[in-house]
């Protein structure tokens, strides 16, 4: 070993319905080491810190470039991508644990469906007639563009689930990151057309009511998206509709 | 009776042609490893190219058609690529109409930048995350056929092998569940392969860690043919991390990016100086030798090191915040310095493979029943791609697949004998039985760094016929040891190393036409270089490599090039391309 190490202290778990366990293994330190790069390192040498061999952990990622989402983990306590945190920022030696607010299902890897789940309710999507060619789309501000593209930056990773405390197992709080979705459509010509159908989702269980205001999805988001503006805005969208509904009936 | 059809990867292509098939009433099955939100489309960064023509230069699709020709060195069939240019405008509107947040211009139209190889503005973006706006955008567009319960996802699930019938049509495939490892066969009227590139080969590159090739060869080893293999794009600039290498991209260029290094003590801006024309906007492949050259052959490196600059510190750094903040962050977040102010550290990295599995002009493989659409397959680059073709590319081949895919489903009548399926299954749940057993010496994971290492070495920039056999005799070598790994993971539960293990394996095999194809071409074309043979030969090779499997290694053969439309002329960025074209007659 070289004289600089970096140890991991890795929360594992076999299967979802099994009981968790920390294991810790101690890695060459390199400065441009990440935690996935430094997961990797252990699956060349799967070997804890006491000398046992064991399984290598087992881990989600992908693009290692934080836009997929996939790796996103506690780390030291915070959520977070794993790829982006880099071992030199790191003090002594570091805990790695799975997300909470979804199942595990194997150590590092969780099962985020849930999140996918609420953007089919929310109908998250523009209701285009057709791909075939129907020409350009309706023309946007600059202003409008570079608003909206903060939102569109999403990338479904979970840690505003994660850290919002209305997020739990008590509740079916869909958490923050469909609701930016749904200001999203709202930005859009088009997508404003079935506004009142993804105001329906945001009205029903788990929609945008639930939502306790401790603002944290907004201090997690690793692309720092206005979320508590886009909750702000749905949550007024949904009570002015709620107030039209009550008119026409 | 609707059509019942199998896609394989949820990126660009996959998502494209589920959108179009579930549009027709078709039924499709939509397997992806990942979420196919977290597919590997999401780290295209720069654009989309189409001839919109919107900055009054005069630009149209058929200077499209010959830029992407001309920057492919002539490899690239024409009429196809023709096709494409030709739909590009139409792919960005509908884009624009799934609501992807492109970049405006002040009259509220889409904003298009300059990308190397070409002087037009023709690359559509949003922000610096173009390919994951589109993705997300095919993403909802599926999600919203999924609710309709015309798509259902196999998201976690990754294909195995594909289910071929006594005349070798594919009928199906077997695909493994990574969480539970349960195997199963499912039948379909086509299957679609659009699993993106093999960077993993390559170990360390600029692709998603998905993307191991490993369903492409396992097309491969049965029977479909791949062409071009030896056509691997470096991409000039790039982080050199641990874990992969970061794309920073051309976009960074097309915005006013300069590259350099020191020489005399003074910045050297090399790609000006050598290619006055096109300067820091030069193709790919053109960038990448320059660079290796000061490095290497100059010894001009940053503190003599393979590394060079990459610099946007004189631009506005508003301009670049609305532009291109996403390539900045990334190398902000992953080098820790800010490149608005200190010029970024970079050098090339495998990025993108032009070749991949050989298709016919409807994007159907040589086995019956099989298409592929996106970078696993070879038709519209040529030698070298272009920055912003892709992502349409993607797009295209899976927009004309669908009404090849729905023709071919109508046209099968029998129904396949569900033997097939029950014999594959059990084929595969042997394999892995065996992988289960496996208990050598070996380690999967650094088996295959040493693979990575020595085909970048010797299978990217600049490539030597002694090195390329080398590499191939390496690549049997590690075959052998390939048997010999021990699995330190025996579980039976989303077991990933056991994965890795199989996929492993198909990373050799594609590796060998990779290898032997850049072997058997004594030429220089686009991105495929040797110095020995430093100059194109139209005569000997301006034909496809087509690689077929067989137990003893590939077999080559070579298919003409489609050269119709545009003549084939020298290919040079160091002057203007309109005093290199031909005058007309």
């Amino acid at each position: 070993m070289p004289e600089k190490t970096q140890v991991l202290r890795i929360k594992r778990q076999e299967t979802p319905n099994s009981e968790p366990y920390y294991e810790e293994f101690e890695i060459p330190f390199l400065g441009n080491h990440n935690i996935i790069s430094m997961l990797m390192e252990i699956r060349r040498n799967p070997v804890t810190r006491q000398g046992k061999r064991v399984a290598p952990v087992v881990f989600d990622a992908n693009c290692l470039e934080e836009v997929c989402g996939s790796c996103t983990m506690v780390i030291n306590g915070r959520v977070r991508q794993g790829c982006s945190q880099l071992a030199e920022d790191l003090n002594g030696p570091v805990t790695v644990e799975p997300m909470t607010k979804f199942p595990v299902i194997r150590d590092l890897w969780v099962d985020r469906s849930k999140m996918f789940d609420a953007l089919k309710k929310a109908h998250a999507w523009i209701p285009i007639d057709g791909t075939y060619d129907l020409g350009p789309g309706p023309r946007m501000a600059p202003s409008v563009q570079e608003f909206a593209y903060l939102f569109s930056r999403c990338m479904t990773c979970g840690c505003c689930l994660e850290a919002c405390p209305q997020v739990n197992a008590h509740s079916k709080f869909m958490g923050a990151a469909v609701i930016g979705q749904v200001y999203l459509m709202s930005q859009h010509q088009t997508g404003k057309m079935n506004l009142d159908e993804r105001l329906d989702a945001m009205m029903s269980e788990g929609g945008v009511a639930d939502c306790g205001n401790a603002q944290n999805c907004v201090e997690v988001c690793p692309k720092e998206i206005p979320l508590t503006t886009a909750i702000g805005a749905v949550g007024r969208q949904t009570s002015i509709k709620w107030l039209r509904d009550l008119f026409m009936k | 009776m609707p059509g019942h059809h199998i896609i394989v990867g949820g990126g660009l292509a996959g998502l494209t042609a589920a959108m179009k098939l579930a549009e027709q009433g078709e039924e499709v099955d939509l397997f992806s490893i990942v979420p196919v939100k977290r597919s590997h489309s999401v780290c295209a960064q720069g654009g989309i190219n189409g001839a919109v023509n919107t900055k009054g230069e005069g630009d149209s699709p058929m200077i499209h058609f010959d830029d992407t020709i001309y920057g492919g060195d002539f490899l690239a069939h024409q009429p196809p690529v023709k096709a494409m240019c030709e739909a590009a405008p139409a792919i960005i509107y509908l884009f624009d109409r799934m609501g992807v947040m492109f970049n405006r211009t002040p009259e509220g139209l889409l904003d298009f930048r300059r990308f190397g190889g070409t002087k037009h503005h023709r690359t559509a973006f949003a922000g610096a995350t173009t390919g994951q706006q589109l993705l997300y955008a095919l993403d909802e567009q599926v999600r919203r056929y999924e609710a309709a319960g015309l798509v259902r996802k196999f998201e976690g699930w990754e294909m195995l092998s594909l289910v071929q019938d006594e005349s070798g049509d594919c009928r199906g495939i077997v695909a493994i569940d990574t969480r539970s490892l349960e195997m199963r066969a499912f039948p379909a009227d086509t299957t679609m392969i659009a699993t993106g590139g093999p960077g993993l080969v390559f170990g360390r590159s600029t692709q998603s860690l998905v993307n191991t090739g490993s369903a492409v060869s396992a097309c491969y080893q049965a029977g479909a043919t791949y062409a071009n293999g030896e056509f691997i794009q470096v991409h000039p600039t790039a982080m050199q991390g641990e874990d992969k290498f970061r794309l920073i991209s051309e976009s960074i260029r097309g915005e006013g990016g300069r590259v350099w290094c020191y020489r005399d003590s003074k910045p050297w801006y090399f790609l000006e100086e050598m290619y006055p024309a096109y300067g820091n906007l030069v193709p790919r492949d053109i960038a990448t030798r320059a660079i290796h050259k000061v490095v290497f052959d100059m010894k001009l490196g940053i503190d003599g090191q393979p590394l060079v600059y990459l610099d946007v510190s004189h631009l506005d750094p508003e301009e670049l915040n609305r532009k291109v903040a996403g390539v900045l962050e990334i190398y902000e977040k992953f080098a820790g310095q800010d490149p608005r102010k200190v010029p970024m550290k970079i050098f090339p990295a495998m990025h993108y493979s032009m070749g991949g599995l050989w298709v016919d002009y409807h994007q159907q493989t040589n086995v019956p029943g099989l298409f592929a659409a996106g970078e696993c397959e070879f038709q519209y680059h040529g030698a070298n791609r272009l920055g912003a073709n892709s992502l349409l590319s993607c797009m295209h081949g899976g927009n004309i697949a669908e009404p090849a895919m729905i023709g071919y489903a109508k046209s099968k009548k029998s129904a396949a004998s569900s033997t097939i399926f029950d014999q594959e299954l059990k084929l595969q749940r042997e394999s892995f039985d065996k992988i289960f057993k496996m208990n050598g010496p070996e380690n999967a994971f650094a088996l295959w760094r040493e693979l990575g290492d020595i085909m970048t070495e010797n299978v990217t920039v600049v490539r030597h016929n002694d090195k390329l056999k080398l590499t191939d005799d390496r690549l049997i070598e590690f075959k052998e040891r390939w048997g010999k790994i021990g699995l330190n993971d025996k579980g039976k539960w989303a077991n990933q190393e056991v994965l890795f293990v199989r996929q492993l394996w198909n990373m050799l095999e594609l590796a060998r036409p990779i290898t032997l194809g850049a072997l058997n071409r004594n030429e220089s074309r686009g991105a495929h270089f040797k110095p020995d043979f430093p100059e194109r030969d139209d005569a000997n090779f301006m034909k496809t490599t087509m690689a077929a499997w067989s137990s003893d290694g590939p077999r080559f053969c070579w298919e003409p090039v489609d050269v119709s439309l545009i003549k084939p002329r020298p290919r040079r960025y160091d002057v203007e391309k309109s005093a290199s074209e031909p005058k007309a007659a």
